[in-house]
């Protein structure tokens, strides 16, 4: 009996390695033969641990499976019929995955992360074959028709950096990718390099072949040690499959993963770059850019994971077919990624222009707790508290940047009424305090000021003390947005400002009419 | 302080092996905190010669990063999230509750150096928060008893 049962670090941190001992064991007790292939996660966390097995009109699902189930589940996969309490029947027709487009996960939940035969047999280095039969300005005219926007949160056109750093001349010239996901709320990023790390590998490998680099670097938070395995293993039998090479012979191009340290300023490309030097993480002024002074000063191409990994299907199936997803400017797909107090926690990749109310309602299926939903932040810390009159935003760059919000790398964390969100606006101010590289004032002595306002206005009896100081905090915001260096300071505005606004009861303010 | 001089060996094979990559500091740093479990004081002009860079550069470097420790760690470290996500399951409370257990404070280590509990901002397990650490193992879907047994299994190992 061959079952299928997945290795990423959050099913694992539910159960997984666990249920998979107690199947062994059951199994053996039984004297059947059980083979367990451990394959990346299809992203229904709230279905982890989830066992499936093959049949004749695709894999049948059951979960989540606690490992005191494994001797029922046993049982009933040797009956004809398969009945279980926890059987969801076919995986691919759950409709939360079924509804969902796939390009970047298409391979999430079926292959093993590190099986090269895998990959290659699930359209791996498709897009690679096709690119390396172009001229690789044809690359990047494909990459800049596809409207690919940077996926990292800042949605800069992908193409424009590729031409730059293509057109930079240098002899030397480096891939980066920020792999440094330090937002609450977000894990596609995650979930793609414990997963598939062969598609990080075969988009970076397009992309020096385009520009014209020759080593790539791997910026990886230090919180993720299982992404960092399996790419460090990808990379290795990358090399023996004659993808990569150190030796610079043959393919003019290697890749090194390099481990963050904790801070989450690092997640800013100049000041990651700074921390790939070997030096602290301090946000680099623009310009010069770092297409054309980056890494070590020479032109340097920073891309978020999924921008990176997003390049192979583009090249694969053309820049026509990606286009055709999405609305207006936000081209493809986005994997957002639904966290919190929310009931059906996971990964959703969909074409820009669902509304957030179908994200978080429909697939979320609403608030964990069961209470009412209060409101949604929406792209990491830095984004701001959406409340529900807003919900039927469609998901798009430019819609959410309207509504004084942003899109961001896709996190949604959703919260019920018992989060108080000026404690939140003052846990905004702390992070940022606790995180900031100390560069700029706005940020470093703001961040830490935006604390002490907010402190006050909670403990302030006054009504019309309390009204003079969130002034103050209005004001400071106003400062942070358009006075700091990077988006540190300058974003911990949103969710300080959004609170602010849609939600003044809790910092014991009148209505939001009487405030202004 | 211990006498650290014992470390010396692992720290020039560290900087043997690693001092010619391009930016090397980062990835020398992370090796002698594998290996010695922090980075001792004596590493520092070791790692500053063999870098060409000045002792402040190195501890610029060092005391930047929040990963990085100067002194030995607990037997026990707990990294329990703090981040929107989680706080939005409660991690506040949970936090209270493992201070009130250790009777320490964040970034505190217990008297008898067992547990040192550390606030971390994301573990990427954000969909089945709450979630925390525990010497390097995840645990999501956390509940206030869970986290009690996870801190109490640790306290009373080294105790036995």
């Amino acid at each position: 009996m061959k079952l299928f049962i997945s290795c990423d670090s959050l099913a694992r941190a539910v159960g997984a390695d666990d249920l998979v001992e107690a199947l062994l064991g059951e199994a053996e007790r039984r004297q059947v033969k059980l083979d367990i292939q451990r394959t990346s996660s299809r992203g229904l966390y709230w279905l982890e641990p989830l066992v499936e097995i093959d049949s004749e009109q695709g894999r049948l699902g059951f979960g989540p499976i606690d490992s005191a189930d494994a001797a029922s589940l046993l049982d009933a996969l040797a009956s004809a019929d398969c009945q279980h309490p926890q059987a969801l029947g076919l995986v691919e027709d759950i409709p939360y995955l079924k509804s969902q487009q796939r390009l970047l996960f298409a391979r999430a939940g079926i292959t093993r992360p590190t099986s090269l035969d895998d990959y290659r047999a699930n359209g791996g280095f498709e897009g690679l074959a096709k690119a390396a039969l172009m001229p690789t300005e044809q690359v990047v005219t494909e990459v800049l028709d596809s409207g690919l926007r940077g996926r990292g949160g800042a949605a800069f056109p992908a193409g424009i950096k590729w031409r730059t750093v293509r057109e930079a001349q240098a002899t030397q010239k480096y891939i980066v990718c920020n792999a440094d996901e330090g937002d609450s709320g977000t894990f596609a990023d995650r979930m793609l390099m414990e997963g598939d790390p062969f598609l990080l590998i075969e988009g970076m490998l397009i992309a020096g072949l385009a520009v014209g680099a020759s080593m790539g670097y791997i910026y990886v938070r230090s919180e993720y040690p299982d992404a960092i395995a399996a790419l460090n293993e990808a990379i290795i039998i990358a090399r023996e499959a004659g993808y990569l090479d150190s030796t610079g012979s043959g393919v003019a191009f290697d890749l090194e993963v390099r481990v963050g340290a904790g801070a989450y300023i690092c997640g800013e490309e100049t000041a990651l770059l700074e921390s790939l030097e070997g030096k602290r993480g301090i946000v680099r002024a623009k310009p010069p850019l770092p297409a054309l002074e980056g890494l070590f000063g020479l032109p340097t191409l920073v891309h978020n994971v999924l921008t990176l990994a997003s390049v192979p299907i583009i090249m694969a199936r053309g820049a026509q077919y990606y286009r055709d997803f999405g609305m207006g400017r936000s081209l493809g797909t986005l994997p957002f990624q639904l966290a919190g107090n929310v009931r059906q926690g996971g990964l959703v990749e969909r074409a820009f222009g669902l509304t957030l109310r179908e994200l978080v309602e429909g697939y979320g299926g609403g608030t964990a707790s069961g209470r009412p939903l209060k409101a949604a932040q929406v792209g990491g810390p830095l984004g701001a508290w959406v409340p529900p009159e807003h919900f039927d935003t469609p998901l798009d760059y430019e819609a959410f940047a309207a509504i004084g919000a942003m899109l961001g790398h896709g996190g949604v964390v959703v919260a019920d009424h018992t989060l108080n969100l000026a404690g939140m606006a003052r846990f905004a101010m702390q992070f940022c305090a606790e995180e900031s590289c100390g560069k700029c004032t706005p940020c470093r002595i703001g961040s830490t000021r935006g604390i002490e306002v907010v402190d006050r206005i909670i403990a302030s009896t006054d009504a019309g003390e309390r009204e003079d100081h969130a002034n103050l905090l209005r004001d400071l915001c106003d400062t942070m947005q358009y006075g700091s260096l990077c988006a540190m300071g300058g974003m911990t505005a949103y969710p300080v400002a959004s609170a602010l606004k849609h939600f003044p009861a809790d910092f014991g303010l009148a209505t939001q009419e009487a405030a202004q | 302080m211990p006498d650290e001089l014992h470390h010396l060996p692992l720290i020039h094979q560290v900087l043997e092996h690693e001092r010619h990559k391009p930016g090397a500091l980062l990835p020398i740093l992370h090796a002698i905190q594998n290996g010695l479990g922090y980075v001792p004081d004596t590493a520092v002009p070791e790692i500053a010669h063999a870098l060409n860079l000045s002792l402040a550069e190195v501890r610029g470097v060092i005391s930047f990063y929040h990963d990085f420790r100067t002194t030995p760690p607990a037997r026990h470290t707990l990294r329990l999230c703090q981040a929107e996500s989680c706080r939005s399951r409660g991690a506040e409370a949970l936090a209270a509750q493992v201070r009130e257990q250790l009777g320490v404070d964040d970034h505190g280590t217990t008297a008898d150096g067992a547990l040192s509990l550390r606030p971390v901002y994301c573990l990427g397990a954000c969909a089945c928060s709450p979630a925390l650490e525990l010497d390097g193992k995840l645990h999501a879907r956390l509940t206030p008893e869970r986290l009690r047994e996870l801190v109490a299994g640790c306290m009373t190992e080294v105790t036995a």
